[in-house]
């Protein structure tokens, strides 16, 4: 069974960067977790509270909630290796992968 | 604070303040920190950073009706809570009262990734968030730096602190904004250069293993500002500065006249006690009796209804009850009416400066009309320190019409030794307690070196310390000089049986010339008599002379008679 990713992405209105955040996350989910990912892109202005209960300092955010541990990738997700490295994706997420 | 003044007499409108609450800090910034702009607050770990910040927020919140956001990056809010709830600040009753917002931001840098550019939109939209929660005119952000480990994009993050702290200012809100104390500059990440309206620096300086926490006001534009490094205090009543640097001479001064609570020192001094508001030093060397005369100052003032607050720094509050129960003095009783306060600390508990601050706040709060301090000998230092110290202490007293009694030890049998001597310009009242060595027995003298504004007695005086208080001795002073003890007793033994024997001799002497005059008289008496029985014979031969020449006449006329015709 495979692990479900649970990713939030904070993004700070509709700026240039989130919108280039919100191409890349999508691209990596459906190309590296498709089928197994809960993506949910959350604007900071709308929803301020989330902002403290995700601890979310910087935008654009891509919190991995789950699964464990919990990582923050922060910027516009433009450095592939970085946010899957971030994701556990990356040639060291090859373990996880075989484990699941 | 003179500056201040002068500052306030120019009649330029000044910078609205936000008080702190802060007792002393608002003194020293001339009525708080800049309203609705930020300030910085750095120092290094452990200065009292947080406490200060967290202080003012919380006085904002009780005292100016003020609410206050505090964005913690170091503290989760329960520990923030836990740890001022020893000041007794209940942070919960105030988050519950809408007075106050505390976020928690969280930056663990082992969870973040940096991948491309960023911005710190989200540190706005939750400061924004908690600031419109309550309506926060007051914000602390503690410690703001700790994005700088998070984050290793230091450019950036310089742009988005330097964008945040313009945002404060246009929300109008009062910010303290805290920072770690960096190598050669103020905050460690430089961010004095963003905020510069006020900059505070804390110090907390070890000196012969004893702390002292200073604070200075680095600048504070638009305002005038004490300048001096001011000790401060942190302990269960909170944050307290000390904010006099040299109070000046323009005190009020009183004529009324406070009785040493000795009724033959009083006597001393011609108006009959010390001026209230003056200060006293009584120096003396161990055993002399100082804490005695000390406990008769502070019961007088006591038993005339006012209050009195005992700095003890050798003895515990107990011990000096006890103690001066055996000498006929009860303080226990005035400690029940409350009117005699005793603070008892080791002097090497804390630096100098630190018991001059803890001594103010004391003084402040409890507001006595006389101290005690006993012994101000005990503080250790330099001796330019004490005497600064102890100069700023006296002046707080005299600000406040506080009559201060200072006992001091003089270690060398030389009444003035040089500590004494160092502090005694300040006071306006020097009694000495001396011991005089003499026929194998220490006695107690006394003498008054000075009162300023009044004439005194220049006399020595023997005191005993008995067990009804202390006693003056009707001064013996002979053709020796001054004696004391044993001495002045024999003096006085050998004086009366001289006087004894003075007494035996006129006796005698009036005796003699008793009898001697007995003696004449009857010798007088016996030639007088002699006189007379001389006189009585002269008589009758005189007597016998006239009969016989009366017989030879009647003899010739009858011879003539018989003779007659013959012729």
């Amino acid at each position: 069974m495979p692990e479900l990713y649970v990713l939030r992405l904070f993004v700070a209105g509709t700026t240039t960067r989130s919108h280039n955040a919100i191409t890349n996350v999508r691209r990596i989910c459906d190309y590296h977790l498709a089928g197994r990912f809960d993506l949910e892109v959350i604007d900071v202005y709308t929803h301020p509270e989330d902002t403290r209960e995700f601890q979310i300092v910087a935008t654009p955010t891509l919190v991995k909630v789950a699964p464990p541990p919990l990582r923050r990738i922060v910027g516009d997700l433009s450095n592939l290796d970085r946010v899957l490295d971030g994701l556990s994706l990356g040639s060291s997420g090859g373990n996880a992968k075989a484990s699941s | 604070m003179t500056e201040l003044e002068a500052a306030r007499a120019h009649g330029k409108p000044a910078l609205e303040k936000a008080p702190t609450g802060i007792e002393g800090l608002d003194a020293v910034t001339g009525g708080g920190l800049p309203k609705g702009r930020p300030a910085l607050l750095c120092g290094s770990a452990g200065c009292g950073k947080t406490l200060i910040a967290m202080t003012s927020l919380v006085n904002g919140a009780v005292q100016f009706g003020e609410a206050g956001v505090l964005m913690s990056f170091e503290e989760r809010s329960e520990d923030l809570a836990a740890n001022v709830a020893s000041l007794g600040y209940d942070l919960d009753a105030l988050i519950a009262g809408q007075k106050l917002v505390i976020d928690h931001v969280r930056i663990e840098p082992s969870e973040i990734e940096v991948s491309g550019e960023f911005d710190l939109e989200p540190l706005f939209v939750r400061l924004g968030y908690a600031i419109d929660q309550v309506g926060a005119k007051r914000v602390v952000l503690d410690t703001i730096e700790a994005l700088f480990s998070g984050f290793k994009d230091q450019a950036g993050l310089r742009a988005e602190l330097r964008r945040l702290f313009g945002w404060l200012k246009d929300r109008g809100v009062t910010a303290v904004i805290t920072g770690e104390r960096g190598e050669g500059q103020l905050t460690r990440y430089g961010i004095e250069e963003y905020v510069s309206d006020c900059v505070i620096l804390l110090d907390n300086r070890v000196h012969d293993q004893v702390t002292t926490r200073r604070l200075r006001i680095v600048k504070y534009r638009g305002s005038s500002h004490g300048t001096n490094e001011y000790p401060f205090l942190i302990d269960d009543r909170g944050v307290s500065v000390m904010p006099i640097t040299s109070a000046g001479l323009q005190h009020k001064i009183s004529s009324d006249i406070v009785p040493t609570g000795v009724v033959d020192l009083d006597a001393m001094f011609s108006q009959g006690g010390f001026y209230r508001g003056s200060s006293v030093l009584l120096s003396g060397l161990a055993g002399t009796g100082k804490s005695t005369f000390s406990a008769c100052f502070a019961n007088a003032a006591c038993n005339r209804g006012e209050r009195c607050l005992y700095f003890a720094f050798e003895e515990s509050p107990d011990q000096i009850v006890r103690n001066m129960r055996s000498a006929g003095i009860d303080l226990q009783k005035h400690v029940e009416s409350g009117l005699l306060v005793f603070e008892s600390a080791r002097p090497s508990l804390y630096g100098l400066e630190m018991h001059l601050t803890r001594m103010h706040r004391d003084i402040v709060e409890f507001g006595p009309s006389a101290i005690v301090v006993d012994p101000i000998s005990a503080f250790r230092g330099v001796q330019s320190e004490i005497h600064g110290t102890l100069l700023r202490l006296a002046d707080v007293c005299k600000e406040r019409g506080i009559t201060a009694f200072f006992t001091s030890l003089s270690l060398a049998s030389d009444h003035a030794s040089e500590a004494d001597r160092g502090v005694s310009s300040l006071m306006d009242t020097w009694i000495s307690l001396i011991e005089v060595e003499s026929s194998g027995e220490r006695n107690r003298v006394m003498s008054v070196l000075k009162a300023r504004g009044m004439s005194h007695s220049n006399q020595m005086r023997e005191y005993l310390l008995t067990g009804s208080g202390i006693q003056l001795i009707a001064p013996y002073v002979g053709p020796e000089g001054v004696l004391t003890g044993a001495a002045r007793q024999a003096q006085e033994a050998r004086e009366k049986s001289e006087a004894l024997e003075r007494r035996y001799s006129n006796d005698r002497r009036a005796r003699e010339l008793d009898r001697r005059r007995a003696s004449l008289e009857r010798q007088i008496a016996e030639l007088r008599a002699g006189l007379e029985a001389e006189e009585k014979e002269f008589e009758m031969l005189n007597r016998q002379e006239v009969d016989h020449g009366n017989v030879l006449i009647a003899d010739r006329a009858a011879m003539a008679v018989k003779r007659g015709a013959a012729e």
